[in-house]
């Protein structure tokens, strides 16, 4: 049998087709967390970096990028973890801001956390406040919306 | 090898202020404040295991064993983070003195000439300038709040005290690691420490603890008889099913 190496732009592709296990609606390439593809040989070497060093989902991620290359026919995958440097919310890809603002999650402000560069994700209203620093997940924090009285979940610069 | 020795220092800190917070897992005031607490000891939880999983490469121990399988001597967190939670204004005090070290000492770390320190430290000082926005923020609010809740975060300040300076305190592995470039100098940290505290502090009409004398140990391995009692809970399942997964 003739081994195949898919090209990296084909990589890429699958891997955006991987879901964030926690927040659906954004791909793990679109939350900016595979930081590398490349071959060893035979055998893919793909390079994730954690958003927060404790966020539970990082296991899940790992294993379901594996899951997605072995399933479309590499062979010999590879998981190398890389802290430095630290994730930042500055990687989120345009697109994965837009699919979070459409599914109701305010994309990660620029500049420092200051509540003023805060819209509803709904209502588009600044008239925000925050009721919680922290959300449903670490990435996340809860603010209301005073226009439209929803509250919502805020992707946390970070 | 006195590397790993200063590695569990800083996974200790991480792991058992981490074990503190989550015991008010379903405990909280609110929903929200539970939440809070138990994220907050999640990043702890992961910066434990980055720290104690470098120590364990070294010494031959993984993060599992180190965390589940020393006992209470063997621990070299500061005395500060086995203190019990009591009530929400010990717990946010507790949090708000180590909060501002921490920062201090990542912020300081995330330069360390040992690449995987420096890395670690960068990626954790994210999480805590975090935690300490959080923590000031329950300082103010408290202290500047009724005459219940400032007389009751007074109290819990008053209380800890204590246990702050050996967060600053030098010895021969701290020298060392200095020395080398790896480790930094906590006394220097001290000076910027107490500037905030005492700014946080006038903000919210709190009296900056007077005593001078300061209790200390942890980092050589004796510790409160607090201790043994979360390991106790913590270690349990290990101890009891030796080599249990998931």
């Amino acid at each position: 049998m003739v081994k195949v190496r898919p090209e990296a732009a084909q990589l890429w592709s699958w891997l955006e087709e991987v879901a964030d296990p926690e927040i659906p609606a954004i791909s793990v390439v679109d939350l900016g967390i595979v930081r590398d593809i490349r071959w060893n040989d035979d055998e893919l070497v793909v390079t994730v970096t954690p958003t927060y060093s404790g966020c539970p989902a990082t296991e899940v991620i790992a294993r379901d990028i594996r899951e997605a290359l072995l399933a479309r026919g590499v062979e010999k995958v590879r998981l190398e973890t890389k802290l430095s440097p630290p994730w930042t919310t500055d990687w989120i890809s345009e697109r994965g801001r837009r699919r979070l603002q459409e599914s109701g999650i305010a994309p990660p402000a620029s500049g420092l956390i200051q509540i003023e560069n805060v819209a509803c994700p709904r209502c588009g209203s600044h008239a925000v406040e925050m009721i919680s620093r922290f959300g449903s997940t670490p990435c996340k924090s809860i603010y209301k919306c005073r226009a439209c009285l929803e509250p919502f979940d805020v992707f946390k610069r970070h | 090898m006195s590397l790993p020795e200063y590695l569990l220092r800083l996974g200790d800190n991480a792991l058992i202020l981490s074990q503190r917070l989550a015991e008010w897992c379903g405990h909280g005031p609110v929903l929200e404040e539970d939440i809070a607490l138990t994220n907050v000891a999640l990043d702890l939880l992961g910066q434990a295991r980055l720290w104690l999983g470098y120590a364990g490469e070294l010494t031959g121990r993984d993060e599992d064993q180190l965390a589940f399988l020393r006992d209470a001597g063997e621990f070299r967190n500061v005395l500060l983070v086995e203190q019990p939670n009591r009530d929400f204004a010990h717990t946010m005090a507790r949090q708000f003195f180590f909060d501002v070290w921490h920062g201090l000492l990542l912020e300081k770390l995330s330069a360390s000439k040992d690449e995987r320190i420096g890395g670690i430290a960068a990626k954790a000082l994210k999480e805590v300038a975090y935690h300490k926005h959080r923590a000031t923020d329950w300082i103010l609010r408290l202290g500047d709040g009724t005459g219940e809740s400032h007389a009751r975060m007074q109290q819990a300040a008053d209380d800890l005290w204590m246990y702050t300076g050996e967060l600053f305190e030098m010895d021969a592995l701290e020298g060392e690691m200095h020395q080398a470039g790896v480790g930094c100098d906590l006394a220097a940290l001290h000076e910027p420490w107490l500037n905030e505290v005492s700014r946080i502090f006038r903000e919210a009409t709190l009296e900056v603890p007077k005593q001078s004398w300061m209790q200390r140990g942890g980092k050589r391995g004796i510790h409160s008889e607090h201790l043994g009692y979360i390991l106790a809970e913590m270690q349990f399942l290990q101890r009891a099913y030796p080599g249990a997964k998931w």
